[in-house]
């Protein structure tokens, strides 16, 4: 994935400091909280809301259990409609395709419309180096790129950004990339969605090059889909003359009928509205209407390999709403940046270290950045068990074992920092193998309870940083039971 | 092997647990979902309610009128905007504008995106409109003209014909639908909901949505 985020520090730390930040925790707790509400209100309005969520979940597994002949029926069809079809087995080379791409139409800038898989390829910053400005158009977009800033929420980058620090960001940097901002310039939001349209009208206009993602690819008609709010999509899809499209290859769904189901899931899921303001639908490209140059980038990326975890694949089902981080107690109090990625939260915590491996620090931190509440998982329009694959790969962490890397099947160690777990359930296994054993450590502890520590000392002590540790009893369960035949005597 | 036929391979291991022999229709898709909701069957006065309703919940401004009326009612809304231009599509029928003081445009692919910029409104018709939603699909037909005439001009005017073209959900509309043409959803004026999470309308669309349910 991207390199932005190389060298991020472990979960746990990261965190730690996130929760720290006063205003951040208040930004995020006012934004979550209005949004979880909402959406709870728009769901209840379908009573066939669980028919819906059943039918999303098996068109997806259908479609990924036979992913190979939807991508090939997907480029015949895009292909017999007049687009170009390109496939980038990663990151780099997607971003070598985009590249080479833009450079032939001989632009030096490109109009972006938000996507999830060019944020995940860095391809901005690819862009960059090779004199190529990529000017992002979603409102909250551009607030974490004027800002030169992360994302932290799949929907709404710019979650941690209270109305005040928009101002702030609008008012000092937009005279640097185009059209300053307004002179007195408040923080009310009409105003600075205002100022967003007068700073970017110009840069449409002129755009020669789009960039986009899509939500959903028919296989069956080649025709795309992007779900937007601002009008800034279709902006970018209509007016240049270019159009670069890149989609991971889980986004296929294979029939026009399909949608039916995901146009009623997602827009409830994401944003509480009945609808989203915008919906763009194009299949290749039409004489005389929008661009007259279409290419897709298929991208994999990571996600065969994800597709090769039994367990873990049902993450492909993911369609990108953001239920899950609304509802999360752990993102609302640790923000998205903690997750050092661009997909945070608990779809997050199960996408990224199957997409990047397990083998960084921060990768093999997130499967345990979860109360394992499971409030992901009810939220879900497509049912993702993400417990379930939060407890596999937390197993495949301490464990080890066979993976899927980059196409190739290797064994993974089990990683150095759950030694001492290791070693505490090898002792565990032993005493229990051991009754008498077993018996002597129980006296023991029972004897010796009163001077029992608080915390636990060695590797054991950040455990017990957050959490009490249980009272041993006057005596144990067994030597009860022998004593008295379970109260009998 | 190029990066196609390395990705197509990589799928293919990926899912050597899922027998050879099954075929996609092989797993099932329960389909138990409604077509419509609400309770029993809707006249379509009440869904063209609904549809009133739902599209004045996300602030487009609704009218209704009929086809002898659709002239006047469309000239005293241009003059209330303080529309002195209009951008029209190719095929939209002349008859309509007949009682507006308006400088008309027709869209040519000639028109370029700084010239629309310059226009104070567009008027259309429209392919579908959705009740549950609250939702105007247009598809390009003459009447409707190219994606970039509704997008650029700040004041859409979008004329939908009562019953004809409105169904009740989003399954209806798609069995309309044709997946060949460019098609646009519209629900309520283009709006955002970036800044802590609440939506505010009028980003980059049309500020302002005014839709006339025109019945006879």
């Amino acid at each position: 994935m991207s390199g932005t985020y190389l060298g991020m520090p472990a979960f746990p730390k990261a965190a730690r400091e996130a929760v720290h930040d006063q205003t951040l925790r208040g930004n995020l707790r006012h934004a979550t909280r209005t949004i979880r509400d909402k959406r709870a209100r728009a769901v209840a309005e379908l009573e066939d809301w669980p028919a819906l969520r059943a039918a999303g979940r098996a068109v997806k597994d259908r479609t990924l259990r036979h992913l190979d002949r939807y991508l090939v029926q997907l480029e015949e069809a895009v292909t017999a409609a007049g687009g170009i079809v390109h496939w980038a087995a990663d990151a780099d080379e997607a971003n070598r395709i985009v590249t080479h791409l833009v450079k032939a139409t001989g632009e030096s800038e490109v109009v972006k419309v938000k996507s999830m898989a060019t944020q995940e390829i860095g391809l901005n910053e690819a862009l960059e180096a090779e004199g190529i400005r990529a000017y992002e158009t979603d409102l909250a977009e551009l607030i974490v790129q004027l800002g030169e800033d992360r994302p932290s929420h799949i929907l709404v980058p710019a979650i941690h950004r209270n109305r005040g620090e928009i101002r702030d960001i609008f008012a000092r940097t937009m005279g640097e990339w185009g059209r300053p901002a307004p002179d007195g310039l408040t923080d009310s939001p009409a105003e600075l969605a205002e100022a967003a349209r007068l700073h970017l009208r110009e840069k449409f206009l002129r755009a020669k090059v789009g960039i986009s993602g899509a939500n959903f690819m028919v296989a069956e008609t080649g025709t795309l889909v992007v779900v937007e709010s601002e009008g800034n999509g279709r902006m970018c899809l209509t007016l240049p003359e270019t159009l670069i499209s890149v989609v991971g290859i889980e986004k296929v769904v294979p029939t026009w009928q399909d949608l039916e189901v995901f146009l009623q899931l997602l827009p409830r899921s994401s944003t509480a509205e009945r609808m989203n303001p915008y919906t763009s639908t194009w299949t290749g490209t039409t004489d005389g209407d929008g661009p007259q140059t279409f290419h897709l980038v298929l991208l994999d990326n990571g996600r065969t390999d994800t597709l090769a975890d039994e367990v873990g694949r049902q993450a492909l089902r993911c369609i990108r709403c953001s239920a899950c981080l609304n509802v999360c107690p752990v993102y609302e109090r640790a923000g998205g940046h903690a997750y050092g990625s661009v997909y945070p939260g608990p779809i997050g915590a199960i996408l990224s270290p199957q997409l990047r491996g397990t083998q960084t620090e921060i990768d093999a931190s997130l499967p345990y950045a979860s109360s394992l509440c499971g409030a992901c998982y009810e939220v879900c329009p497509v049912a993702i068990d993400i417990p379930e694959v939060l407890v596999h790969l937390r197993e495949r962490v301490v464990e080890g074992g066979e993976v899927t890397r980059r196409g190739v099947r290797v064994t993974l160690k089990p990683a150095k920092g759950h030694a001492a777990e290791r070693a505490a359930m090898r002792a565990a296994r032993w005493t229990l193998d051991h009754p008498g054993a077993l018996r002597a450590g129980q006296r023991l502890a029972a004897r010796t309870r009163r001077v029992h520590p608080q915390r636990l000392p060695g590797p054991g002590r950040a455990w017990s940083d957050t959490r009490a540790l249980p009272e041993v009893p006057e005596e144990s369960f067994r030597h009860w039971w022998q004593r008295t035949r379970g109260g009998a005597r | 092997m190029n990066s196609r036929e390395r990705v197509l391979a990589r799928v293919r291991r990926a899912l050597a647990d899922v027998p050879r022999e099954e075929r996609p229709r092989d797993f099932p898709v329960p389909r138990d979902y409604l077509r419509r909701h609400g309770d029993g069957e809707r006249s379509a006065a009440r869904t063209a309610a609904l549809l009133a309703g739902n599209l004045a919940d996300y602030r487009a401004v609704v009218h209704r009128t009929s086809t002898a009326g659709l002239p006047g009612l469309l000239a005293r809304l241009l003059a209330e905007h303080g529309s002195r231009s209009v951008v029209l599509p190719p095929g939209l029928p002349p008859e309509w504008l007949a009682a507006a003081d308006v400088t008309v445009v027709r869209d040519r692919e000639t028109v370029t995106p700084a010239e629309l910029d310059a226009v104070d409104t567009v008027v259309t018709g429209c392919a579908v409109a959705i009740a549950e939603t609250g939702t105007l699909v247009l598809d390009g037909g003459p009447d409707q003209g190219r994606r970039r005439i509704t997008l650029v001009p700040d004041h859409h005017l979008c004329v939908v014909r009562v019953p004809g073209q409105v169904v009740d959900s989003v399954p209806q509309a798609l069995e309309r639908l044709d997946p060949a043409r460019p098609l646009t959803w519209i629900s309520g004026p283009s709006a955002t909901s970036d800044i802590e999470l609440d939506r505010v309308e009028g980003v980059h669309g049309p500020r302002t949505l005014e839709v006339i349910l025109v019945e006879d």
